[in-house]
């Protein structure tokens, strides 16, 4: 993708994140924060306290229609019928060949309409393939441009929004749930969901409160704003695939571990492929590895055991919270084994490593709001 | 902010000229533009390296890069803190953050380096 300066989208809060002093970065034709303060400060921030994200970037959809939930239970691989309102499932929308077009948040905002969160870098791709593959009387709609999203994660982050939202809200308020709530005279769909590993949120409001809702997050004790980087630091200490790197068209759910996530009760485009791999079984499956010492191995990688190529690194950086390196790759499903020894190599420099289960750390997702 | 006493690269690198001996080390700009270093991988002590040759690799969260040297010489000494604690780039990448000492071999070299003045109007053009 050309990423031309010129080219790239603003969200509506650019000028939030240079007030900051953030470095502003080309990320799927977007200018996005990278960094405020620092990766690893952010990053810490964010296990520690409550790291507020510009999510702006990622696409909304909305399906609208008597028969919206039976289409998007053909378009993606989650439950989607019998889903209660305020609910919302992470899952896949896939090919014929069970390949990944995007993974996605589902949520069931009554029994007729449903909201898609969608990759930044999938959104033109995800619209035409929804569009068409969905009955003439479901009504389909790109909000993209009018919503705007943050993410408020870390462990203060319930105390935070019971003292914006009410203790009841929150306290209420489960693991993937979703309500409908008011901030500082603001409308906001609040979802406790994530990409961190820790307790928090999803904010989804219309563009126009952006900035207003970014300074109330902000102004409140314990918070500061985290970057991209240390998003993807974050995310990749869970084990959380993050599209375009460690899952694609060329890969299925199964082969990227993530069967949990797909509902073979059920008929979806790319089922079939599902079961033929399943009878098959995967010959490569994504597994998470962690390297010797600080030294990571990057995208693209080789993966070397007993003396041959079995894999490919997807993602690979600093964890800060090990003070290690870690890692996503492929490996041939044959010699993966948790501690397995491995080499990383890119053929100039080799980085020993073990393969390791994901998380690499313990998930604080589930402790108590409040 | 730069450092009147040392020498310049245009990959930013630092020279300290100390008789026979040179220190090297990175520049503020280039540690800012890295980001939290987490690793470096060291010149060989007692190794000879040759003028922009790459001699150390130092990787940040998002990345990695090459340093290169700015003058030919024999490897005195290495910075063995960074082993450990590269950060130390980052927050001290004049003093505490230095990467090697080398016993210079060929002084003419330095003509190609850059004052403290130069390397400042260079970060300026290349803004």
């Amino acid at each position: 993708m050309s990423e031309n300066k010129s080219d790239l989208k603003r969200t509506p809060l650019y000028y939030k994140h240079v007030e900051e002093g953030a470095r502003m970065v080309p990320f799927s034709g977007w200018e996005m924060p990278v960094q405020y303060a620092g990766i690893i400060e952010e990053h810490m921030h964010t296990r520690s306290r409550a790291g507020l994200f510009d999510i702006c970037h990622m696409g909304e959809f909305f399906l609208k229609g008597p028969s919206s939930a039976k289409d998007l239970n053909r378009l993606v691989t989650c439950h989607v019928d019998d889903m209660p309102e305020g609910k919302c499932h992470y899952g896949f929308m896939l090919n014929e060949n069970g390949g990944i077009i995007d993974d996605l948040i589902v949520y069931k905002i009554s029994q007729e309409e449903f909201m898609l969160v969608v990759n930044a870098g999938t959104v033109d791709k995800d619209r035409a393939w929804i569009e068409a593959n969905i009955s003439s009387d479901t009504f389909f709609i790109d909000d993209s441009s009018n919503i705007a999203k943050v993410d408020i994660q870390g462990p203060i982050t319930g105390k935070i929004m019971a003292s914006l939202c009410g203790d009841d809200v929150i306290e209420s308020l489960k693991r993937f749930w979703f309500k409908k709530v008011e901030v500082n005279g603001a409308r906001i769909l609040l979802s406790r969901t994530g990409y961190t590993g820790e307790l928090g949120y999803e904010l989804f409001f219309p563009v126009s409160s952006a900035e207003r809702i970014w300074d109330t997050l902000l102004a409140c004790e314990g918070v500061k704003p985290a970057g991209l980087g240390a998003r993807d630091t974050l995310r990749l200490e869970m084990g959380y695939s993050l599209y375009g790197s460690d899952i694609d068209e060329e890969h299925t759910p199964l082969e990227a571990d993530h069967a949990k996530f797909v509902c073979m009760e059920k008929d979806f485009i790319g089922k079939e492929a599902l079961v033929r791999q399943e009878k098959e079984g995967v010959s490569r499956i994504l597994t998470g590895f962690i390297c010797e010492g600080r030294r990571s191995a990057r995208g693209h990688f080789g993966v070397f055991a007993d003396g041959k190529e079995v894999g490919e690194v997807t993602s690979g950086a600093f964890s800060p919270s090990l003070k290690q390196a870690i890692g996503m790759c492929y490996m041939e499903k044959g010699s993966v084994a948790d501690d397995k020894e491995i080499v990383l190599s890119d053929g100039k420099i080799e980085i020993g490593g073990r393969v390791k289960s994901v998380p690499f750390i313990t998930p604080h997702v589930h402790v108590g709001n409040l | 902010m730069i450092p009147q006493d040392l020498k310049y690269t245009r990959e930013h690198e630092w020279v300290k000229i100390e008789g026979d001996n040179a220190v090297f080390g990175i520049t503020d700009h280039a540690q800012s533009a890295l980001g939290d270093i987490t690793f470096i991988e060291l010149p060989a002590k007692d190794g000879e390296i040759k003028q922009t040759d790459s001699i150390a690799t130092i990787e940040s969260v998002k990345a990695a890069s090459d340093i290169y040297a700015p003058l030919s010489g024999k490897v005195l000494e290495v910075n063995e803190t960074l082993q450990d604690n590269p950060e130390v780039i980052n927050s001290s990448p004049y003093e505490d953050g230095w990467i090697c000492r080398v016993n210079i071999s060929d002084s003419e070299e330095q003509d190609s380096l850059m004052s403290a003045d130069e390397y400042e109007k260079y970060l300026k053009e290349n803004e």
